[in-house]
């Protein structure tokens, strides 16, 4: 960031602090998909492992039943669903969907796009991640 | 530079006081930002602005700041007050809950000196989104004499039109934090100002100054513009109903 300019730069950006859960849900959606992109990448770069056969295979199986494994998969199961329910809500709203009528604005001027529709959409998503996720940990951690 | 001066000896009846941090930056010789901290007292009603007048009043006339109506309608003393882009004059001291008021110039735009910043950028968006009614015949012209509307279509545009260029929302936006080049929530909000205005036939040439690369779809409906907002102008609705429109869920 230059003097000149005076962005508030990358770290402004990720400062989910100051604007609500709207801009917490912003955050989380951006980490989201960047954790499933990598997760992807990765997926398919270790399922090729299968290409050197038995062997190959069973390394990688054994790289993901580990404890450390368990809980990254179980990660990998909370942004995924984080990502696709906060997503469908993300993409409705582009759509002008759910983000109220414009109308005279009246002092204290709550915005009416923040509203509780938009905010039940984000708590569920979170609470449906934690429970995915929790669900996850016990299917494999409880063989 | 860090200073600590007292105002106690004002005409102020009240024993209540702030330390009031001041960011101080001259571009032309300063390498970086320093906060400078003054000790002010205040009333009930004491706003940001007023403290920061009465430093100046007092004890240093060079704190740079742009204000002029006081009353929260100009848009011109936006700043950064406790970490939040605020207008100084609509911000009392006594809301903020703190012993500590800290003011920096807004985030995202260029620093001239201090608290002023540059609006150039914003004014120059707001241009290219043509914010008039673009239509080919005039008032003038028309047997009816004006183009009549009713209260229902006066509703449809009414919040978007109270916009007073301030400049807090493209200052809290997070898209902004890291693009330049982007079109910003303020001229995001006005060109669904004019594209809801029954009046309005410009909507396709408006529509598409902001179909670009650094356009509309580099909101992320984040909604911090419309947190910031100090006139209910809610940018981020504008600008969800106006991707409505261009990905057809709307006509
Ligand atoms: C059904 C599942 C999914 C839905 C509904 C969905 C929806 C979305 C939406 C609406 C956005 C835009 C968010 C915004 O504007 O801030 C987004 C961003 C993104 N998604 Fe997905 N997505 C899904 C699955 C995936 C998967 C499987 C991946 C990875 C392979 C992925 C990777 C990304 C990435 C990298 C971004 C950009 C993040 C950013 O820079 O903000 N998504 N997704
Ligand atoms: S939309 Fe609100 S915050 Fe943005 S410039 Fe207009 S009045 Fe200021
Ligand atoms: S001085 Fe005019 S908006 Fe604050």
């Amino acid at each position: 960031m230059t003097q000149d300019e005076h962005k508030e730069g990358v770290k402004g950006m990720v400062n989910p602090r100051r604007y609500g859960i709207e801009r917490v849900a912003y955050l989380m959606m951006r980490l989201s998909g960047l954790g499933l992109l990598a997760y992807f990448i990765g997926h398919i770069y270790e399922t090729s492992n299968i290409l050197r056969g038995q062997v190959g295979w069973d390394e990688f199986m054994d790289l993901i039943s580990g404890t450390e494994g368990h809980i990254v998969m179980s990660i990998v199961i909370a942004m995924c669903v984080f990502h696709t329910v906060n997503g469908v809500r993300v993409m409705l709203g582009h759509g002008g969907v759910g983000v109220g009528t414009p109308a005279r604005p009246d002092y204290p001027y709550d915005p009416a796009s923040q509203n509780y529709r938009h905010k039940i959409g984000i708590y569920s998503a979170i609470v449906l991640a934690a429970f995915a996720m929790m669900y996850g940990l016990a299917v494999m951690f409880g063989e | 530079m860090a200073q600590v001066s007292s105002m106690s000896d004002g005409q102020s009846s009240t024993m209540k006081s702030i330390t009031l941090k001041i960011s101080r930056f001259n571009p032309e010789h300063d390498e970086s930002s320093q906060f400078m901290e003054f000790n002010v007292n205040y009333e009930k009603w004491t706003t940001v602005l007023e403290a920061i007048l009465d430093v100046k009043k007092h004890f240093d006339h060079s704190v740079a700041v742009r204000y002029s109506c006081r009353q929260a309608t100009c848009g011109s003393c936006g700043m950064i007050i406790n970490g939040k882009p605020r207008l100084a004059c609509f911000t009392k001291i006594s809301e903020l809950d703190s012993n500590v008021v800290t003011v920096e110039p807004m985030n995202n735009f260029p620093v001239i000196r201090d608290l002023a910043v540059k609006f150039e950028r914003l004014f120059d968006t707001h241009q290219k989104i043509k914010p008039y009614l673009i239509r080919d015949d005039t008032e003038l012209e028309s047997d009816q004499k004006e183009f009549l509307q009713t209260p229902e279509e006066v509703e449809q545009y009414i919040q978007f039109a109270n916009c007073i260029k301030c400049g807090l929302c493209n200052s809290a936006c997070p898209t902004m934090a890291t693009d330049s080049s982007f079109v910003g929530p303020q001229a995001l909000a006005q060109a669904y100002r004019y594209v809801a205005d029954s009046r309005d036939k410009g909507k396709d040439s408006r529509l598409k100054v902001i179909d670009d690369s650094h356009g509309i779809w580099r909101c992320h409906f984040a909604g911090s513009c419309s947190q910031v907002c100090p006139k209910g102008v809610d940018p981020a609705m504008g600008i969800q109903l106006l991707r409505g429109y261009m990905l057809g869920f709307r006509d």
